[in-house]
């Protein structure tokens, strides 16, 4: 694989006790493209997903983040909220984790809060009203107000966040995670629940994410139909090892993903070839 | 509308809610003990009372089971008209500022009746430690059982500093609130992994430790004796009192005992807004946010970069602050404080408090401080049933309101418009 990476796994480890979650994982996403991660129920998927987003502290291996500035930060020495707010790293939730009793807007404000600490001189400047807090806080509200927009919720944005549709409450998620202004959004499962015409709209979503703003997006999706259609790259996994990885078609003629989907489950093997074709 | 259940089904509530009645009653009401006149025990029976308290019960579930079927199933809020309601979110919107002015007014009104006065204080020192628990419990929802021991750390910084040192009353206010938020955040650092139970527990054993080591530190604190000859405040440095260099004789006006109760009023009421005011701005900005936040969800919290343990810090510090100004406040107006007045009785009073006005709600926690404590006074009169009463009328608040006095959130910051945010979405946190 080629081209400029912006994380990269390296013999990724996780072990619960004595079970193995996930075994010598390696791969790399690169910036600006889109990277899913795919395989049958219990693959280790999600457990990946919480040793990048530092939720899981991995038993071995390493996890880089290169920046476009050049730098780098090694994600498995970094904790819980550290790799949110330093490596920009946002991420949203297998199920959904919104701040239920509080507006779309107020969700999105959350969401720039280390912006808005360091504007509102942690509080002190903010207590007294300051002009420099007010600004940023203005600009805070336009940027929410501009994820409102793309995901198509601006006329809900006062709404409780708790009231609002499945679908609402996926996209919401979204906007919220791109609100901290993620060099790299991890998704897991972003398509659960949705009908046909909102996985379609989820798609776009995406592909703008990654056309117009150049956010390095990796997902977790069991929606074959949203995997094959946006991936740039596709990684598979079973067992917790990779068995596969490379483009849709590629990923898709794999004899040895066809056999991991038939051995674990008939219907997602139908669902693999029928989401390429 | 369904049928409800039939007249067996009646009658067998009413006779099982009567069961209960008899055997809780019959200890309680049908047996009557005293001590005789050398001290031996003496008791009687009074069956004509028990018989009648559980036909009561019995005849009274009987009524409520019909009136259940006759209005059928709908929620207690239900009940209440639609005309009354509007009346009431009209009067809703009107009541903060009509409740502000009437308190401003409350010592030119009542400025002959001492006991009115005196009661409008204690009442407004519940309603400040309301609004700074209010910041742990309601906003950033974290279940503080040991809340007093701020109270406290406030109280004896002000008793000990002035007393030792003789430091004024507007010197110590400060450094009262500032021990106070660092024995917040001394709590705050081995609590910060606990969650719901097990943080209520430990609160609750912090709060009684400050209290033992105030009883047991001797030298320092004098023990079960307390602090006395606390200075009384002055008014920015001239004294309240009959001398010739006192406030009255300074402004040509004959002196009145009624005057330091009258600023006393006015300090604490000041302290009050002050809490509020803090609290209602802290709630728009970051911080205010991340509390509520992490109210709701602290995994969402974190995978946002929001670093929790600070954030759960700051929430700690402040309520204790605004906890310790309160016990600076309590000291300089009794003028002397023992651990007695320190009990867990007091934390869990004022958490009631808060419970009761609603989670979050800086109104609710003002009326429910007000129903609590005045409430209480009210009472006075029904002597030996004050309790029984009092806490029935809480039972039946409760079921009438399972949120609170004032049960929904009012967002920090809104486009267009600000919509009020039922209860049912709001988590309580205790995280």
């Amino acid at each position: 694989m080629s081209g400029d990476k912006i994380l990269s796994v390296d013999r990724l480890a996780m072990r619960f006790g004595g079970i193995v979650a996930v075994q010598d994982l390696s791969f790399a996403a690169e910036r600006k493209k889109i990277t899913a991660l795919i395989g049958p129920n219990g693959a280790g998927k999600t457990t990946v997903f919480n040793c990048i987003t530092g939720f899981y502290k991995p038993s071995g291996g390493a996890i880089r983040l290169s920046h476009d500035g050049g730098s780098t930060i090694a994600l498995e020495r970094l904790n819980d909220f550290r790799i949110a707010k330093q490596a920009k790293v946002a991420r949203t939730f297998q199920n959904i984790r919104l701040f239920p009793g509080m507006t779309a807007l107020e969700n999105l404000m959350v969401a720039q809060h280390n912006a808005l600490m360091r504007a509102s001189g942690f509080t002190f400047l903010g207590l007294i009203g300051a002009p420099r807090y007010r600004d940023a806080e203005k600009r805070a509200i336009d940027l929410a107000t501009d994820w409102l927009k793309r995901v198509n919720l601006l006329d809900r944005a006062d709404d409780a966040a708790g009231n609002f549709a499945y679908g609402d409450q996926r996209r919401l998620e979204i906007a919220r995670a791109m609100c901290t202004e993620p060099a790299l959004l991890c998704l897991d499962e972003p398509a659960a629940g949705l009908n046909a015409r909102e996985s379609a709209a989820l798609s776009e979503l995406l592909l703008s994410i990654r056309d117009e703003l150049g956010t390095s997006i990796l997902l977790i999706e069991h929606d074959m139909s949203v995997v094959m259609e946006i991936s740039d790259h596709i990684v598979v996994m079973d067992h917790g090892v990779k068995i596969a990885e490379g483009t849709p078609r590629e990923v898709r003629d794999d004899p040895k993903v066809i056999a991991a989907y038939l051995g674990a489950d008939e219907e997602e093997a139908a669902a693999v070839m029928e989401g390429g074709s | 509308m369904k049928a409800g259940p039939g007249i067996p089904s009646i009658l067998k509530t009413a006779f099982v809610n009567a069961l209960i009645a008899l055997v809780l009653f019959s200890l309680m009401v049908g047996i009557r003990t005293e001590a005789g006149a050398s001290g031996q025990l003496t008791y009687w029976t009074r069956f004509g009372e028990l018989v009648s308290l559980v036909a009561a019960v019995f005849g009274g579930s009987i009524v409520l089971e019909l009136l259940r079927q006759w209005i059928g199933p709908t929620g207690a809020e239900k009940l209440v008209p639609p005309a009354v309601k509007s009346g009431m979110s009209f009067i809703g919107r009107y009541v903060a500022a009509a409740l502000l002015i009437f308190t401003l007014l409350v010592p030119v009104i009542f400025y002959n009746q001492r006991y009115i006065l005196d009661l409008a204080i204690l009442v407004l020192t519940y309603v400040m430690l309301g609004w700074g628990l209010n910041v742990v419990v309601g906003l950033a929802g974290l279940l503080d059982l040991g809340y007093v021991a701020f109270y406290a750390v406030g109280a004896y910084s002000y008793g000990l500093l002035a007393t030792n040192f003789g430091w004024s009353f507007w010197v110590c206010l400060p450094l009262a609130g500032i021990l106070a938020a660092f024995w917040g955040v001394l709590l705050g650092f081995p609590v910060l992994r606990l969650r719901g139970d097990y943080l209520a527990i430990v609160t609750l054993a912090f709060g009684e430790i400050i209290r033992l080591v105030i009883i047991n530190w001797q030298e320092l604190t004098g023990g079960p004796n307390g602090v006395s000859g606390i200075p009384r405040p002055s008014f920015f440095g001239i004294p309240l009192d009959n001398s010739d260099d006192g406030l009255a004789a300074k402004l040509g006006i004959e002196y009145s005992p009624t005057h330091r109760i009258v600023f006393l009023f006015y300090l604490i009421l000041a302290l009050a807004l002050l809490t509020n005011w803090a609290t209602i701005r802290l709630r728009r900005l970051p911080i205010g946010r991340a509390w509520e936040a992490l109210r709701e969800d602290e995994v969402a919290c974190r995978a946002l970069g929001i670093n929790t343990t600070t954030t759960k810090l700051t929430a700690f510090a402040t309520g204790a602050m605004f906890g310790g100004f309160a016990g600076a406040f309590f000291a300089t107006r009794q003028g002397f404080i023992s651990p007695e007045s320190f009990t867990f009785q007091e934390s869990a009073l004022v958490l009631a408090i808060v419970v009761l006005g609603g989670m979050g709600s800086q109104l609710g926690v003002a009326l429910s401080a007000l129903a609590m404590i005045g409430g209480f006074e009210l009472f006075r009169s029904l002597e030996t049933y004050r309790m029984l009463v009092f806490g029935m009328a809480m039972v039946l608040i409760m079921i009438w309101r399972p949120r609170g006095l004032i049960g929904h959130r009012a967002p920090t910051v809104y486009l267009t418009k600000a919509n009020a945010i039922s209860s049912d979405l709001v988590k309580e946190g205790h995280g």
